[in-house]
Parts: C-alpha cells; structure tokens; sequence
C-alpha cells in the first residue's frame, strides 16, 4: 500500500524536517559554545553550559538521523555527497567530537590550564563545526560533479567565496541562537549582555541572510529560474515580507527586554531561510544532476523505514518536548538547575 | 602496500575500535545502573543510590565519548566507503535508520533526566528514566549487530544489473543466520566487560579499606556476573563457533590455522600462520581435538584454507591470534569466576589480596576480549565487505591517497587526545573510593566533596521509599 505513494517525496520532507530540527536545536547549543568568545568569565560559561547539557545529545542526534536517514533512503546522495565534501564533513565531525568530550571534561579539568584547554574545545569546536556546516551547504548548493553514480570533482571544488560566506553566515546564525537562548534561560548580567549580543548578531544575521539570498540565484540558472519563476514567485515572494516582519518583531523583543520573543525570531528566520533553500534545490537532492527520485532507495526500503518514521517521530517529538520541560526555566549560578 | 584502499582500512579500524569500546561500556554500565536503582527503590538502602551515583558519573562520561565517536562512524560509510554506501544502502541503511529512530533518540531523550533529573521527576519517573536508556542501549546493539550479522551472512536481498543489493525479505535480512549468535555474544560480551571493570574498580577499594560497604557490595556483584555470565559466554562463543563454520568456513579455517581440509583434524592450540608457505608454523597440536571441537565428532571433517583460491582468503596471523587472546581471556574470566565461588564459601571473598590483586590486573579484560573477538569476525569477514558478495577493494570511495591519509593522521590525533583524556579523567573518577551521601553528576560535583555537602543528596535520600 505504502509503496504506490510517491516514497522519495515524503522522504525527501521527511529528511528536511529532521536537517531543520538539527539546525534549530543544535544552533543554539552550537551557539552558546561560540559565544565563549565573548564570555570569558567562568561562572558565566558553567551557566552558560549548564543551560544545554541536558539536551545537546538529543539535539545532537537529529544529525545522525540527517546522515542516517539519507544513507537509508537517499544513498546516491550520501555516496556522493560524501566524498565531495570529505573535508568539510570530516573536519566537523572531528569538531564536534571535541565539542562533546568539552561537557563533560571541562568540569572534570583539575588544574586552570587544564579547565581553559577544555573551554577553548568547546569554543573551537562549536564554531569549527559550524562554520564547517555552512562550507557544506555552501559546497552543497554550488553544485557536485557526478559521473556513473561517483563523486568526479578534485579535492577543493568545495572551497569558493559562496561556500565560505555560507560558513561566515552558519556561524554568525549559530551565535545569534545561542545568545537569544541564553536571553531566555538566563538571569542578572549575562542575561543583559547577551541581550546586546543578540542585538549585534541579529543585524549581522539580517546582512548575511540579504547576502546569501542575492547570490544563491546566480550559482544556477535553475535556481533563479524557481525563484522568478511561476509559481515559484508565489512561494518564494512572502519569504523576504516575512523576514522583515520577524525582524521587526525581533527588534521590539530585545528594546522591551521579552525574554523568548527573540529566540522565537531567530529560529523563524532559520525556517524562512530554510524554505528559500528548499525552493532553490527542490526537486534536486545533489544539485545540479541528480534529484529525489534518482537518489532514492527501492520503494521496498523507503516503505519499511517509513512504517517506522511515521510512528516513531511524533513520540520522539513527544518525549523530546517532555525533557525540554522537565528543564524548563531559568538557570541559576552555583547550582545546576532549581 | 600504502595505497588508499588500505589507509581507509586502517581508518576505519581505527575510528570503531575505539568506538565500539563505548557503546558497549554504555551496554553494560546502563543495565547496572538499571539494576543498582532497582534495588535501591525495592530495598530502601542508601548504598545502592551511593553506588548508582558513584557509577551514573561514569556513564555520563562514557556516554558522551561514545555519542561523538558514533556520529563519526554514521558519516565515515559515506566519506570512505561510498561504493558500498550506494550498494548495500538499501539493505542496511534502513536498518541503521531504525537504529537512530528506536535507540539513539530514546537514549537521548532520557539521558539528560537520568543524569540531572533525579530532584526534579522523582525516584519512580526517574527509574523509568534509567530503564528507558538501558532499553535503548540493548535496541541499539539489536540493529547494529543486525547490519553487522547480515554483512556476514546476507540473505533476503536480490542483485540489481549494476550490482546493488535490493530487498526482498526484510525479516530474512534482520533475522539473517548468524544474528541469533552474534546479538547475545555481544550482549554479554558488553555485561563481562563492565562487571570486570566495576569488580576492579571495586577491588582496588577493597585493598585499601575492606570494610567499605559500598566496594563490598561492586566487588561481589561482579563476581557473581564472572561466575555466570563468563561461562554462558563460553558456550555462546562455542554456537557462533558452529555458526561460522557452517556459513564462514573460510573464517573458521583461518582462525584455526587448518591449510588443508582434513578428517579428524588437530586443535592448533599455538603456531605462526603463514600466508606465503600455507603453513602454520611451530604449530602445537593436539590430534583429532579440531574435529572434535568444531564438528563435536572424533574424525568430522575439518575445512582448510587450500579450499578457498588464494584471493579470497583472509589475513590468517591475525584472526588466528585474536582469536586465542580472547578465548585465552574469556577462560581466564570463567576461572577467576569459580575462584570467587570457592572464596566466597569459606568467608574470605573481601579480604583475599590474591583475588583482588587477579581481579584489577583483569580490568580491562573483557574490552581487550571484545575489541579482539571484533577482530576475529571482522578481518575473518576479508577480503569482503559483504561476505561472498561485495569485495571491499569494490567498497571503497573514489578519495586519493593524500586525502585519506590526512585524515586518518588527524583522527589519530584527535581521538588519542581527546579518549586519552577521557580515560585520565575515567580512572582519576575510579582512584576515589565511593562514599556514604555521594552526591550526583552535577557539573560543579569536582570541586564539591561529596559527604561534606550533602544538601541535594539529603534531599534525595527523603525521597527514597524506604527511608
């Protein structure tokens, strides 16, 4: 039954949800280690960590279900993905290793160099793994060479001033979640500096995303062609009205001190920019050859994870939102949470 | 012999070994916990909660290592092996996709309740908590071994014209013929290296203060677990000994070191394979032990390698001595079990330097045994990835040599650093003996001595049902 829907459609939705969900959830966690660079103060980063540490693991895991999910469903895609962009991929795992070991570790640190060591790891790595996502999305969207169903590129196609400025954006994105997550979860000083962090960030945001958005078009006829298109236009033409509109939304939120509506602004600009993207690419999955339905998994495979996909994603949204509450409010210096 | 074929090898040896050593500490030490918090609810006793405490902080450690190591492993079959990604994706990817949706986001999920939440939900919701992740590691192990198995013995699947494998049975794929072999033996594999490191851990605390209850209490459950589960273990090893050879028996012919097939073949105890004469030289045998063992039958007869051509043999040295470390540790494991038995009969199990001595040099026993027994299935499972299908020269991704040597030097470094320090930090945890009123894995824990600081931790105490 399952297998006479069009499976690659609903997966390709299904696999942009889950890449989504990373980008929101680890963005912010992402986000509060970049921020290290400009909180230097200890008892603020032990606040600042506290406030992730009991999710950045489930956050964490909607990446394995992106590189998981796309292996199951897509593996054209992630066999040629993959080797395109080996360096980008490999360097943010590594990143991200050092970022996972810095929770754990940095409590654990005895001497103060070793604690600083620890910070620094987990400053770095956020950031590297960040700025290594966007170089993905960057090398991503400009476009990978495919012949007889392998990667046929060199070793640097990746490395361009468009994948760069992705990896700027990522990182100045990841920054903003973070500092209007910490608005929200946190009291005193530090709530009021990352208020004018989140301010600062956000203009950058606004600038980056303007940036982006002008040159994504220009990478490929296509793109620009769904973007100016019909009906493109009528989907592609509310995302700017509504990026403004968030803005000014933002804006309010940081001059009357609202304590989520930033965040809620910042992750609404992720989703915008996220369908703008989805816009771009769709139908293709590696631009610019190979799409959805020529990456995808026999129907055989696509049904049977699916089975699995519609009943187990809303009861792991479910007891994902139950931690998150569980953890709800604001973190407190010197304790863990009250 | 550097070529890029070979580094990615190494690479990805390199990266599962020090992986694989994680999620099964994460196995075992998340059903202790599981246990050690039942009892403490069933009976009311503070020292199970000292004790659960005592290890949550290690599992909050292992844990992590373990999650950042993993999402290494689920993006290296797309960056190393993209011709086996793009072949055996539709069969296994699925299965490593229910993996993620059953397991790591269960484990997640609760993870950060189980080791902070304890004040918050309460002792029943939180030993849900504990249970939950527990269950997800054993889902977790479930999938993984699944892929695992069917890559040893794949069936289920038909062959696309160009040469990718196609479902046809998916409860063929998952309940391929070795999984039923290859699942408990993990499983336990995962239980015996954790009951000997707690009975180490427990053991060294014994040596310096015999009357510390909670170290009594470590110590002894380990030993019940060597003298239980190790034989178990034996017996399990010796099925999926039976298993392979009815399905493997290249595998088997090189962990045995047989050349030639034979009626009443000898057990090869010791020897050097040789790979160029096809010969096992300086061999000691014992006669008609071989048919006996593997075919349970005086003059069964015995495959050898000169069955197989030369190119689809596996690297011989190297199965053949894994195969007798960890065979060699798990009788070791069995024996230091009985003697525990015996010690335990006459009174003196907490006061004999002998047996505390044997049983910290034995800490890490059972990883070295599992990490050697992986070496076994998976060198054995050479040359191809999937057995008899997919040769791993055809498996590979089209990265030049450069490329994968970079990264195999930066994995090296990395992970030497980064678990190196892990471990430091895992064995100074370990050097502190547990204490009554231990506190929780709050992140200031370090700097806090627990039992001089007993807020939280008297809080908890009002909780528990007994008190």
């Amino acid at each position: 039954m399952l297998e006479s829907l069009d499976l690659p459609l609903i997966w390709a939705g299904l696999i942009a949800f889950a890449v989504l969900a990373y980008v929101m959830l680890d963005g912010f966690d992402l986000g509060t280690g970049i921020l290290f660079a400009l909180e230097r103060e200890p008892g603020d980063r032990d606040v600042m960590v506290n406030s992730v540490a009991p999710v950045w693991d489930g956050n964490e895991t909607w990446l394995v279900l992106g590189g998981g999910g796309l292996f199951a469903v897509f593996p054209l895609a992630y066999a040629t993905i993959m080797p395109a962009l080996y360096p980008t991929i490999i360097a943010m795992l590594l990143a991200l290793v050092f970022r996972g070991v810095a929770f754990e570790f940095r409590f654990r640190a005895i001497t103060v160099t070793g604690k600083r060591l620890w910070d620094f790891a987990f400053f770095g790595g956020s950031t590297l793994a960040a700025f290594c996502q966007g170089l993905t999305l960057g090398g991503l969207l400009q476009g990978i060479k495919v012949v007889n169903r392998a990667y046929a590129g060199g070793w640097w196609d990746w490395l361009t001033p468009f994948s760069v400025l992705c990896g700027i954006a990522v990182v100045v994105g990841y920054a903003l979640l973070g500092a209007c997550w910490l608005v929200w979860r946190t009291e005193g000083d530090l709530h009021a500096r990352c208020r004018r962090h989140a301010g600062i960030l956000g203009a950058c945001v606004l600038a980056l995303i303007v940036m982006v958005s002008l040159w994504t078009p220009l990478l490929n006829p296509l793109f620009s062609a769904r973007w100016f298109g019909w009906p493109g236009l009528a989907l592609t033409s509310p995302v700017p009205v509504l990026v403004a509109l968030l803005a000014w939304q933002f804006w309010r939120g940081i001059v009357l001190d609202r304590h989520l509506m930033p965040f809620l602004c910042a992750l609404g600009w992720f989703v915008l920019c996220f369908i703008g993207l989805g816009i771009s690419v769709f139908p293709h999955i590696v631009p610019p050859d190979i799409t959805i339905w020529q990456a995808a998994a026999p129907p055989k495979s696509q049904a049977f994870l699916l089975i699995g996909a519609l009943v187990l994603v809303p009861i792991i949204l479910i007891y994902t939102g139950y931690a998150y509450w569980v953890f709800r409010g604001k973190v407190i210096a010197g304790s863990h949470y009250h | 012999m550097l070529d890029a074929l070979f580094l990615a090898r190494l690479q990805f040896s390199f990266t599962i070994g020090f992986h694989i050593v994680l999620p099964a500490f994460s196995i075992g030490l998340a059903s202790y916990l599981m246990v050690l918090e039942g009892l403490w609810l069933r009976t009311g006793k503070r020292v199970y909660l000292d004790l659960f405490q005592y290890w949550v902080k290690a599992f909050s450690l292992v844990f992590a290592m373990g999650v950042v190591s993993g999402l290494v492993m689920s993006y290296e079959f797309g960056t190393n092996w993209s011709a086996f990604a793009d072949k055996a994706g539709p069969v296994i990817g699925p299965l490593m996709g229910y993996e993620v949706l059953t397991a790591f986001f269960l484990e997640a999920g609760f993870l950060g309740i189980m080791l902070f939440g304890l004040e918050k939900v309460g002792p029943k919701l939180h030993f849900l908590a504990t249970c939950i992740v527990a269950v997800g590691t054993l889902a977790s192990a479930f999938w993984i071994m699944s892929v695992n198995s069917w890559m040893q013995t794949p069936q289920g699947y038909s062959l696309s014209p160009d040469g990718r494998f196609l479902p046809v049975d998916w409860r063929a794929i998952i309940f391929n013929p070795s999984f039923f072999y290859h699942l408990p033996h993990m499983v336990l594999a995962s239980y015996l290296s954790v009951a000997f490191f707690v009975g180490a851990v427990g053991a060294r605390h014994l040596l310096r203060n015999p009357s510390n209850p909670a170290s009594r209490i470590m110590f002894s459950m380990a030993m019940w677990m060597a003298l239980l589960v190790a034989p178990l273990q034996i017996v399990v090893g010796d099925m999926t000994g039976l298993n392979t050879r009815a399905y493997q028996p290249a595998k088997l012919a090189a962990l045995e070191g047989d050349w030639t097939t034979t009626k009443g073949a000898p057990l090869i105890l010791f020897g050097m394979p040789n790979m160029q004469t096809q010969t096992t030289d300086y061999a000691l045998a014992v006669p008609h032990f071989g048919s006996l063992i593997l075919t349970h039958d005086w003059n069964g007869e015995v495959k050898g390698l000169d069955d197989f051509k030369p190119e689809d043999r596996p690297f011989s040295p190297v199965v053949f001595w894994a195969f007798r470390v960890m065979v060699g540790l798990g009788l070791m494991m069995a024996l230091l079990g009985f003697a525990g038995l015996a010690l335990r009969r006459g009174g003196a199990l907490y006061h004999n330097g002998l047996l505390l001595r044997a049983m910290v040099v034995m800490a890490p026993s059972g990883f070295i045994a599992l990490l050697a027994g992986w070496v076994v299935t998976e060198v054995g499972r050479q040359p191809f990835t999937v057995y008899g299908m997919l040769r791993t020269a055809q498996s590979v991704s089209p990265i030049a040599t450069p490329g994968v040597a970079i990264s195999l030097a930066a994995f090296a470094v990395v992970y030497l650093t980064v678990f190196g320090a892990g471990l430091v930090f895992l064995l100074r945890m370990m050097a502190r003996s547990p204490v009554a009123g231990e506190s929780g894995p709050t992140p200031d824990e370090p700097s806090r001595t627990a039992g001089l600081a007993p807020g939280p931790a008297a809080q908890v105490a009002a909780l528990a049902p007994g008190a």
